[in-house]
């Protein structure tokens, strides 16, 4: 299974006959083709969460091209590797992820925040294929990739689990109540992404409540601390085939990301967390990513 | 009658279902004492899982495993689940659809001297308006065993609601309880109590009671609250007066359930022994009950009331 415009890597040999692998040149092919379709659904849907899409892009596009192990057309294939989404107003950025791996046609991409649409507003995993869990109240993901998780270690599977919160997310209680269970479970084929783009929907995360400083307090909680440029494809695999080796505690990586990315106004604008581009905005944003 | 513990009935059936089923896995969030999941814990170890006082993310582990292919049963305090963590169980696994089995104890006012912050009165009502979740409320020990079975075997969300204290045993060891269907406990032509949890044994000597008065009352145990059993409920109100009864506000529990249905499909006079809008005190179980108006004198009382009501 390849996804449409890119090409298996021949360096690149998997212990299994699942996942999907590209050369590292091609990975930035591959995350701005799924910027472009980000910013077109938002755009077509008229409503949606640009920023927080677009800074993630480059770290769920290594894990799927280059970390996972899954098998687009067999969803709910036992041993493959978990993805969960927590921040789950991302969800075009995971709909476009899924779509370029052929989990469902790039063509019904737009039919986002439709009604009847297998892709919901927020991300629902009783409707579309690959997405694991329905979020959208955030705080949720960590406790339900421990879960998923803990199932792998009982079922002696070698499944990992990956799951992505946002910086603001960390306000949540639950991701802590979560971050305390995960390191007392010893939790070690669980690895958390932490999209640190600095921004939440009332300002700046250090104005609105301030989570600094990430690393101290995951570190705290009994976490692995891997702290990453979220937007270099090397950097990133390499954080998580460090996380591979870390046992007896789980991993978290605080991917440092630009919210809005790739797209020059709407870098760092807090006003693109969740409104969409109107005709004009989407047209010069596709210029962009040309 | 004699009285049996339904959380000592709970702990022990979970023990029984971990044993043939490799895949339930249980939590608890530090109650695990109370809940009476210890049982299971001492005996499956590795398929435990105290979360601490963490019932948030206790739902978001429960979710996680079922999604997996696990039985989850997860065990707190009525209060806490739905009332700690509802919009967990709303998105977690109702939205989700996930198999998991919520078992919470010490529901209504008879947890008794821990006082109002303890007496879930409201937990009915917020899990009943979940899609998709069955919704069980039993009325003594054996149909707690009983119906935990049945929850294993059950693919979707479940909530089970006990007791804290003993209550008197109803059934017999033969009794076989079926999801979905009320269980007519006593027959009667003037007038239909229905009663859940520990609302049902007052509700047979209230019949006792009104037996001697020369009034025929039927009594049903509905004790699986959603789906409820509407052809139960139409069959009640064919004696044309119905009373319901249950530890819980008269908001959003059993009796508007009743009152939905039958305000659609037969109107008759219904009257409701259940919590006003109100909250309780500290106090013994029998003195709350007693004040509260949840005894078999008061549903007794509304099935005079119902009865001339009667066109």
């Amino acid at each position: 299974m390849t996804p449409s415009g890119s090409k298996k890597s021949p360096s690149q040999t998997s212990a299994s006959d699942a996942g999907v692998f590209v050369s590292q040149e091609d990975l930035a092919g591959v995350a701005k083709r799924i910027r472009r379709h980000i910013v077109t659904i938002i755009g077509k849907a008229g409503s949606g969460h640009p920023g927080g899409s677009l800074s993630a892009v480059d770290i769920v596009t290594t894990l799927y091209w280059k970390v996972l192990r899954h098998k687009p057309a067999d969803p709910h294939w036992p041993d493959r590797d978990r993805f969960i989404l927590s921040k789950g107003h991302a969800a075009p950025m995971l709909y476009s992820v899924l779509a370029e791996c052929d989990y469902f046609p790039v063509s019904e991409l737009t039919t986002l925040r439709q009604m009847d649409s297998r892709l919901q507003g927020h991300a629902d995993r009783t409707a579309t294929p690959g997405v694991e869990m329905s979020s959208g109240s955030l705080g949720q993901g960590l406790s339900f990739a421990i879960g998923v998780a803990l199932a792998g270690r009982l079922d002696s599977k070698d499944y990992r689990t990956y799951v992505l919160l946002g910086d603001g997310e960390c306000n949540e209680g639950q991701v802590w109540e979560a971050a305390m269970a995960a390191a007392h479970f010893s939790v070690d084929n669980l690895v958390a992404v932490v999209d640190n783009n600095g921004l939440q929907i009332d300002g700046p995360t250090c104005d609105v409540m301030n989570t600094d400083p990430l690393d101290k307090k995951w570190e705290a909680f009994g976490w692995h601390v891997i702290e990453v440029d979220g937007h270099d494809f090397t950097r990133l695999s390499e954080a998580f085939e460090k996380a591979k080796t870390i046992k007896g505690k789980p991993t978290v990586i605080i991917a440092r990301t630009t919210k809005g990315k790739g797209v020059s106004f709407m870098e760092n604008v807090v006003g693109f967390h969740g409104k969409a581009p109107d005709k004009e905005q989407l047209e010069t944003a596709l210029k962009e990513l040309a | 009658m004699p009285e049996e513990s339904m959380r000592e009935a709970y702990g022990k059936t979970l023990v029984e279902l971990g044993k043939t089923n490799p895949d339930i896995v249980v939590l608890d969030a530090d109650l695990c004492a109370s809940t009476m999941t210890k049982y299971f814990i001492q005996e499956f170890p590795e398929r435990s899982f105290d979360v601490g006082i963490a019932e948030q993310n206790m739902i978001g582990i429960a979710a996680g495993l079922a999604a997996s292919g696990k039985i989850p049963f997860a065990s707190t305090f009525a209060v806490f689940a739905p009332g700690r963590c509802f919009d967990q169980i709303r998105m977690s696994i109702a939205q989700s659809e996930l198999n998991v089995k919520l078992v919470v104890t010490h529901g209504g006012l008879s947890v008794g001297e821990d006082g109002t912050s303890h007496q879930a009165i409201e937990d009915l009502s917020l899990i009943c308006s979940l899609p998709g979740f069955t919704v069980i409320v039993p009325a003594d020990a054996v149909e707690t065993a009983a119906a935990v079975k049945a929850a294993a075997d059950l693919d979707g969300p479940c909530y089970i609601r006990l007791g804290r204290p003993k209550l008197p045993v109803v059934f017999d060891d033969n009794y076989r309880f079926v999801p979905g269907k009320a269980v007519a406990m006593r027959d009667g032509s003037d007038a239909a109590v229905i009663a859940i949890g520990i609302m049902v044994a007052p509700a047979l000597d209230a019949a006792e009671m009104l037996a001697a008065e020369g009034i025929k009352c039927r009594v049903l145990n509905m004790s699986t609250l959603k789906p409820v059993d509407e052809a139960a409920i139409l069959k009640a109100a064919e004696t044309g007066a119905v009373v319901t009864a249950e530890e819980h506000l008269e908001h959003g529990g059993l009796g508007s359930t009743v009152a939905r249905i039958l305000s659609q499909k037969k109107p008759v006079p219904v009257e409701f022994v259940a919590i006003r809008d109100t909250y309780a005190s500290s106090g013994k179980p029998a003195e709350l009950l007693e004040r509260f108006g949840l005894t078999a004198q008061d549903i007794a009382a509304a099935v005079r009331k119902v009865i001339k009501r009667k066109s």
